[in-house]
């Protein structure tokens, strides 16, 4: 017998907070997997955002620090500058880096910061109660936009992977998504490239991962992945949009 | 003879079904006739030695409830 798949050290065995079936803990799964093989658990240093990832410090079993809301990657900065050794991330939500933390993020990819971003959009605001985020596709329904998001009033869904991959800075830029076991060892994949490109000394890096909140979607654990793969792969594509030997 | 072996720290499960989704060989269902400490009916698996050791239940557990080992 040979033991295929266990709990990583990545991770505490502290239970998680979050509902059943949200795919949080699968991301949080991949992060602390992917710290473990790249042998940088001991130095890494992870920065929490607010959100329902707000208790992230409890999960991963490094050093850890919270953010106010949106400003994670300019405390990353901070850490990374002070302790250039360090590996640095952050582990932010779509209300957290699609909308009060734009301008850090943006500038954080700009200024070419070597830290690490792990990206979750599920395209709702989830901790207070399912109001409609930047990233809510048109006609999805949210409390703050009971007949579904309009077009007209509120605009298209922001795209934070095609916007962040324009900048020099960015060395690294892939979108994927936890619905399958397939494309979950693929984002295992694109976190331990992202994560790579920092340990070299090569940049920013982010990895979006389209994500589901079945409570505040309102549908069972299956529903939602399916409506993921559905509704928002067909709007947000998944793929690479930027490497180091690209962004020159 | 299965190929595979799976254990479900049941009293951790949040009864998602997400695991029952992408097991190819459907064998794990929900427990209906328990109810753990969290208050959710666990998953479980009826058959064991069907089981191939694939580990898709184990990848898309968000609460990482599954050990899978395999045969050799």
């Amino acid at each position: 017998m040979t033991i295929v798949f266990e709990r990583t050290k990545g991770l505490t065995d502290v239970e998680t907070h979050y509902c059943p079936g949200c795919t949080h803990g699968i991301i949080h799964r991949l992060v602390g997997e992917a710290m473990v093989e790249l042998g940088v658990l001991e130095k890494a240093i992870g920065v929490a955002p607010v959100g329902c990832s707000v208790f992230a410090y409890n999960y991963f079993n490094c050093d850890m620090h919270e953010a106010a809301h949106g400003r994670a990657p300019a405390v990353a900065t901070g850490i990374k500058r002070v302790h250039p050794d360090k590996f640095v991330f952050t582990y932010q939500g779509d209300g957290d880096l699609a909308s009060i933390g734009t301008a850090e993020i943006v500038h954080a990819a700009h200024r070419g910061e070597k830290i690490s971003t792990i990206f979750v959009n599920n395209a709702i605001y989830g901790m207070t109660g399912g109001q409609m985020a930047p990233t809510t596709l048109v006609g999805q329904k949210a409390t703050t936009a009971p007949g579904g998001r309009s077009e007209e009033h509120s605009g298209r869904p922001i795209r934070m992977s095609e916007m962040l991959a324009t900048i020099h800075g960015a060395k690294f830029v892939e979108r994927v998504a936890v619905n399958t076991p397939a494309n979950i060892r693929k984002a295992k994949k694109a976190i331990i490239e992202c994560f790579k490109v920092q340990l070299e000394g090569k940049g920013f890096g982010i990895v979006e991962v389209l994500s589901t909140c079945p409570t505040n979607w309102g549908m069972t654990a299956p529903e939602a992945m399916k409506w993921l793969e559905d509704n928002m792969i067909p709007y947000y594509p998944l793929g690479n949009f930027r490497r180091p030997e690209e962004a020159e | 003879m299965a190929k595979g072996k799976v254990t479900f720290k049941e009293d951790i499960c949040k009864g998602c079904e997400l695991c029952t989704t992408v097991c190819p060989v459907k064998i794990i269902t929900m427990d209906r006739s328990k109810i753990n400490a969290k208050g959710y009916n666990p998953a479980t698996v009826t058959d064991m030695d069907k089981c191939i050791g694939c580990a898709n239940c184990a990848t898309i557990c968000p609460d990482v409830v599954i050990t899978v080992e395999r045969f050799k």
